[in-house]
C-alpha cells in the first residue's frame, strides 16, 4: 500500500526528472584513458563549463593532476577557481538549496556519473541539446528528454534544431521520431571540433569515475601471470602426490 | 602423563592439554575421502576460501566504511580512491559476494546430481540449506551498505514484502526498518547484522556442516559407501587421507578459481552491471524511485517466483509465501527423493529429465527476475515456477516409474 502511495506522489510531483532513456540511439564514446592531452582538455572543459553547477566531490585535484600528467602548480594556476587547496576534492561553490530552487533539481555530483549512466550516454547527452521553446531554458535534450539543464556549451556548439521524421502507425496516427539535428546558429567551434571536445570531456569523466582503472588492468596482468604459474606448480604437486593413488 | 597420540616436545605438551593432533588426524590426515572425487567436488573448499576472503576484506573495509546515511556513499568512494589498495579490497569483497553464490549454487547442484543429501547425510544437507539462507540474508544486508539507489530501493522493496503478511505485516516491516522508510536507522542495524551477527552464525553453521560431514563421511560421484569395503587395517579401500591428497588437489582448484576471480576484479569488476549494478553509483535518494528495480543476479530466481504469483483475495502475500516455499522445499529434499540409488550415474532417464527441467526452469527464472515484467514474461515465469515446485512433488513418485541401473560395489576409476 505504501508503495502505491509513494508511486502516486511521484506522478504529481512537478519538475521531477528521471534519466530514463528517450529512445534516441546512443553514440559510442571514443574512450582512451591513456590519451593525456584528451584528459587534460576534458579537465579544462569541466572546470570551465560544468563546475559552476556540478561538483566532483570525491575527486581530489592533486590526484587528478598526477593521473592526467599535470603538476600541482599547473592545476593551482589554471584549474582551481574556487580557492580550494590542491589536496582538496573538487567541490563547487553553488549552495545546494539555491540550485534546487533555480533548476528544480540539485545538479548532481558527477564523480561516478560515468559508472551509473555509462560513457555513451554522456557523450550523446552532451551533443544532443536542441532548441525547444516549451522548456524553461529554451532547450531540450535527446538522450535525456526534458532535462532540467540549460545548454551551457552553446557558445561552443552553437544552437541546433531537431529534425523529425513523421511515421504513420497502422491506426493512421502520426508519430514524430527524432532523426537528427540541424545547426541554426554556429558556435565558436566547428561541428567536428565540438565533437572532439565532447569526446575529451567524456573521456575525463570516464577517468574520474574510477581513477584506478588506469593502473588496475596493468596490475591485473601481473597477478594473472603469477596465478597461472602458481596453478601449474599446484598441478605438478598434485600429480606427484597422486602417482600412488590407483 | 603420556598422551595417547604418541607425540613429544611442544606438540606433545599441547596434546596433553588440547586435542590438537587428534583433531588434525580426525579431520585431515586420517579422514578418508573417496578417491574418485571429480570436478564437482572442488566447490566445498572453494566456498571456505570465499568465506575467508569475505571476512578478511570485510574487516579491512570496516576500518574505513561509515555506516551512516549521510556518509556511507562517500566513504565507499573514499575507500575506492584515498585508501591504499582500498579499491582492490572493495572489489575483492563485491566480487566475492557473487563468487560465493556461484560456488554455493554449484556445490548444491553437486548434491543434487550425486544424491549427497540422502541418508545418512540429511543433516549435512539441512545445515547447508540454513547456510544458504544465512548467506542470502548476509548478502541482502551487505548490499544496503554502499547506500546507492539500488541498495536503497532494493531494500525498500524486499522489506515491504513483509508488510504483505496479514495483521502483523505493516508493524513487522516498521520493526525491521526501525523507521517508516529505509533510513539511517535501517543502515545502522543492517551494518551491525552484516558485520557481526550473521558472519558469526555463518561460521558456526559451516563448522557444523563439516563436523556432520566428517561424522558420516563424504559421498562420491558413484554414490557408493566406501566404508563398506575396508582393508585388513580397517581403512576404506577406496578412501585416501584428505591430507595430503585432497589438500593438494584442492589447491589446483584454488589456483584455477583465483584466475577467474582475479580476471573479474582487475578487468571487469562491474561484470557488465551484474556484480555491481550501474544505478548503484547514484547515491540513495528516498525521493526518487529508479525506473526499474532489479535485485542482484543471485536473488533473481526467487524474485521471479515472487512476481509470478498474482495477488489473490485482496492480498499479495501469496507471492511472498511462494518465494519462501521455494527455499523451504529444499529442506525436505532428503525425504522427498525416495530412490535408493544416490548417483545420477545409476539413475534412470526419467530422473535426469526431471532434474534437467528443474535446473533449466531455475535458470530461466533467474534470467526473468532481472528484467522488467511484460505479460509474456510473467506467463513464462509462472510456467517455470510450476516446474520448479513440480520437481519436489514428482520426486517421491519417481521410483515407481524409474528404471535404475545396478550400483557397483566399489567406486569406479573414471
Amino acid at each position: 500500500m505504501k508503495k502505491i502511495i509513494i508511486a502516486l506522489a511521484f506522478l504529481i510531483l512537478p519538475g521531477l526528472s528521471l534519466a530514463a532513456g528517450g529512445g534516441y540511439p546512443l553514440e559510442k564514446a571514443p574512450i582512451d584513458l591513456h590519451n593525456k592531452a584528451s584528459l587534460q582538455n576534458g579537465a579544462k572543459l569541466f572546470v570551465n563549463y560544468c563546475m559552476g553547477c556540478h561538483s566532483l566531490e570525491h575527486q581530489r585535484y592533486n590526484r587528478m593532476a598526477r593521473d592526467i600528467g599535470l603538476t600541482d602548480e599547473q592545476v593551482k594556476e589554471n584549474l582551481i577557481f574556487t580557492g580550494a587547496k590542491v589536496g582538496e576534492t573538487m567541490k563547487n561553490a553553488m549552495p545546494k538549496a539555491d540550485a534546487k530552487r533555480w533548476f528544480g533539481v540539485t545538479p548532481p555530483d558527477l564523480t561516478v556519473i560515468s559508472r551509473s549512466r555509462g560513457v555513451d550516454y554522456l557523450y550523446t547527452y552532451l551533443q544532443t541539446f536542441y532548441l525547444d521553446p516549451t522548456r524553461p531554458f529554451g532547450v531540450n535534450n535527446a538522450a535525456f528528454p526534458n532535462a532540467g539543464m540549460p545548454h551551457v556549451l552553446w557558445e561552443l556548439q552553437g544552437m541546433q534544431k531537431a529534425v523529425y521524421e513523421v511515421h504513420k502507425d497502422h491506426d493512421g496516427n502520426e508519430a514524430k521520431v527524432l532523426k537528427g539535428f540541424e545547426l541554426v546558429q554556429p558556435g565558436s567551434m566547428s561541428p567536428p571540433e565540438f565533437k572532439e571536445a565532447m569526446a575529451d570531456l567524456t573521456n575525463f569523466l570516464a577517468y574520474v569515475g574510477e581513477p584506478i582503472q588506469l593502473e588496475r588492468q596493468w596490475i591485473g596482468i601481473w597477478v594473472l601471470l603469477f596465478l597461472v604459474l602458481l596453478t601449474v606448480v599446484f598441478y605438478l604437486l598434485k600429480k606427484e602426490y597422486w602417482k600412488k593413488v590407483h | 602423563m603420556a598422551n595417547t597420540q604418541g607425540t613429544t616436545g611442544l606438540v606433545g605438551w599441547i596434546d596433553e592439554r588440547f586435542p590438537l593432533t587428534k583433531m588434525m588426524r580426525e579431520h585431515l590426515t586420517e579422514y578418508y575421502a573417496p578417491k574418485n572425487f571429480n570436478f564437482w567436488y572442488f566447490f566445498g573448499s572453494l566456498a571456505i576460501l570465499v568465506l575467508v576472503n569475505q571476512i578478511l576484506t570485510g574487516i579491512w573495509l570496516t576500518m574505513n566504511y561509515k555506516p551512516a546515511a549521510a556518509d556511507a556513499f562517500a566513504s565507499v568512494e573514499y575507500i575506492m580512491r584515498d585508501v591504499d589498495w582500498g579499491w582492490l579490497i572493495r572489489y575483492m569483497h563485491s566480487t566475492g559476494a557473487s563468487a560465493f553464490f556461484i560456488v554455493v549454487y554449484l556445490h548444491m547442484f553437486r548434491a543434487l546430481i550425486y544424491g549427497s543429501y540422502k541418508k545418512p547425510r540429511e543433516l549435512i544437507w539441512i545445515f547447508g540449506v540454513v547456510i544458504f539462507l544465512c548467506l542470502m540474508a548476509e548478502a541482502f544486508m551487505g548490499y544496503l551498505l554502499p547506500w546507492g539507489q539500488m541498495s536503497y530501493w532494493g531494500a525498500q522493496v524486499i522489506i515491504n514484502l513483509f508488510s504483505a503478511i496479514p495483521v502483523i505485516g505493516p508493524d513487522l516491516s516498521v520493526w525491521i526498518r526501525g523507521d517508516f522508510v529505509v533510513s539511517d536507522a535501517t543502515l545502522n542495524r543492517f551494518f551491525s547484522l552484516h558485520v557481526i551477527a550473521l558472519p558469526l552464525v555463518l561460521v558456526g553453521l559451516v563448522v557444523a556442516h563439516i563436523i556432520a560431514l566428517h561424522e558420516v563421511g563424504s559421498n562420491n560421484p558413484d554414490g557408493v559407501d566406501i566404508k563398506k569395503t575396508k582393508g585388513p587395517d580397517g581403512k576404506p579401500l577406496d578412501g585416501i587421507p584428505f591430507h595430503p591428497y585432497y589438500t593438494v588437489k584442492d589447491l589446483v582448484g584454488v589456483g584455477v578459481f583465483l584466475i577467474f576471480f582475479s580476471f573479474v576484479i582487475f578487468f571487469a569488476p562491474e561484470m557488465g552491471g551484474y556484480f555491481l549494478e550501474h544505478p548503484n553509483f547514484d547515491p540513495a535518494d528516498p525521493m526518487k524511485t529508479p525506473p526499474h528495480i532489479a535485485p542482484v543476479w543471485y536473488f533473481t530466481p526467487f524474485y521471479a517466483i515472487l512476481r509470478a504469483v498474482p495477488s489473490f483475495a485482496g492480498t499479495q502475500v501469496w507471492g511472498v509465501l511462494a518465494m519462501g516455499a521455494a527455499i523451504v522445499m529444499l529442506f525436505f529434499l532428503p525425504w522427498l527423493d525416495r530412490s535408493p540409488v544416490k548417483s545420477i550415474r545409476y539413475r534412470g532417464l526419467l530422473f535426469k529429465l526431471v532434474l534437467a527441467a528443474f535446473i533449466v526452469s531455475f535458470l530461466i527464472l533467474g534470467y526473468l527476475g532481472a528484467l522488467p515484467t511484460t505479460p509474456a514474461r510473467t506467463t513464462l515465469a509462472q510456467v517455470c515456477s510450476v516446474i520448479y515446485f513440480a520437481f519436489f512433488f514428482v520426486l517421491p513418485i519417481l521410483p515407481w516409474f524409474e528404471k535404475t541401473k545396478p550400483v557397483p560395489e566399489r567406486v569406479t576409476s573414471k
